[in-house]
């Protein structure tokens, strides 16, 4: 009797525990998210990706379709090629546009895709023509000093 | 040359070989007991036995705490958050420090204070009313009797209690970040979710707990088996394995996590 009721404990502890680490990994972790959901990959070449980071969301419309799989930097071209997968449910144009944004003034970086109006689909192993590089807020804030100098330059002659 | 300063670097040396001798002791035990934990693995109904003992009855113990530790870190996280009017990345703040610190080493801190202690008192005091060498006289061996199922159950129940200790931390500082104070429920959840990842945080974790179970157990079961066997020897062993085991803790703790969560890029 007192060995059953040990063996109830025990099973129910052991449950709890398996219980404890599902919470762990569908409800807190990110796992309910990018389950085992079939994928395929594509790729594109960015002149610079800013602080895109592997595992960064990829979005199209607001709405994530997959996620960055890969950053590599390629000696050829000197720019930088970013693996990404996507969802199959959610097929691209061949000639759909890739752009690298920042969610937020401080958020994280992701990769936004807006669809183009092409025929053909984008299939796996593809590259992705028409990228557009992270805005980076030095350079930006340079060009803007640059352009202001050169104004007043002008407004005094 | 004054003989007291003499007797004081002999002591330091004598202090130093004891513990060399102690290791190596140790380690031979450990080796040991994993090749005779073959005979213990095929009379399981010992190590669930243990289990009951070790993991079960710590149970309360690791549920309160965890639920305390997740309260204050919420209110914390939002008094500190607020002032940057991010106060929904407070989710990511509780869950991330209780899957990668927080759970395994607080979880292991409870465990070798509450079960370590336990498994060395009652080896210790086995040893001290000859109960070991009485099985040894019947040809038990009590390091498969006794000393396996324990440390097994020990390095089982680890990893579950530690889990149920950040689970429910989660569940703590929800209540007192979103029922309580009134942050937003979906940003907590969607933040923690979109910020904890499941292989690089919450494996990583599970791997730290059961470091921590094996260095925890091991020290509990050799310090009850090399206690000197008189009442002052079998106290001094329990002290010693709860001074040891959170040492190893919190040492182990930084050497895993510098080889875990450095090379993220």
């Amino acid at each position: 009797m007192q060995r059953t009721t040990m063996d109830l404990w025990v099973g129910l502890f052991v449950a709890a525990g398996i219980g404890a680490l599902l919470v762990l990994a569908l409800k807190v972790g990110n796992m309910g998210t990018y389950s085992a959901a079939q994928s395929y990959t594509l790729m594109g070449s960015f002149e610079n990706i800013g602080g895109l980071k592997p595992r960064a969301p990829v979005k199209s419309a607001g709405v994530v379709v997959g996620r960055v799989l890969d950053i590599q930097f390629n000696p050829e071209t000197f720019d930088a090629v970013v693996t990404m997968s996507i969802d199959t449910r959610y097929q691209f144009p061949k000639d759909t546009f890739a752009s690298i944004l920042t969610s937020g003034l401080l958020g994280e970086q992701y990769i936004g895709l807006a669809a183009g109006g092409d025929e053909v689909m984008l299939k796996s192993g593809d590259k992705i023509m028409k990228t557009n590089s992270a805005m980076v807020l030095e350079e930006m804030i340079g060009r803007f000093l640059f352009n202001k100098a050169s104004e007043n330059k002008d407004g005094n002659n | 040359m004054p003989r007291r300063i003499v007797l004081g670097i002999q002591g330091v040396g004598h202090r130093v070989i004891e513990s060399v001798w102690r290791l190596g002791r140790a380690s031979r035990f450990f080796m040991l007991m994993l090749m005779k934990s073959g005979t213990s693995m095929r009379r399981f109904r010992l190590i669930i036995r243990e289990i009951y003992f070790t993991g079960v009855l710590s149970l309360i113990i690791i549920v309160v705490s965890g639920l305390f530790v997740g309260m204050v870190l919420g209110l914390q996280g939002y008094e500190t958050l607020q002032k940057y009017g991010s106060e929904s990345a407070v989710g990511t703040l509780v869950a991330l420090s209780l899957v990668r610190e927080l759970g395994p080493v607080v979880a292991a801190l409870l465990f070798a204070s509450r079960a370590g202690s336990a498994i060395t008192a009652e080896i210790g005091l086995m040893k001290a009313t000859e109960q070991l060498a009485a099985m040894e006289m019947m040809a038990v061996d009590p390091i498969a009797r006794v000393v396996a199922p324990r440390f097994w159950a020990g390095v089982i129940s680890m990893p579950f209690l530690a889990a149920m200790f950040s689970s429910v931390g989660v569940f703590g500082g929800y209540l007192v970040t979103v029922v309580l104070i009134g942050v937003d429920e979906g940003s907590f959840w969607s933040q923690m979710q979109s910020a904890v990842d499941f292989r690089y945080d919450i494996v990583n974790g599970i791997i730290k707990t059961c470091v921590f179970g094996v260095a925890v157990t091991a020290i509990a079961v050799f310090e009850g088996y090399d206690a000197p066997p008189t009442a002052e020897g079998v106290s001094g062993a329990t002290t010693r394995t709860v001074v040891t085991s959170s040492l190893a803790i919190l040492g182990l703790d930084f050497v895993l996590t510098a080889f875990m969560f450095r090379g993220m890029s």
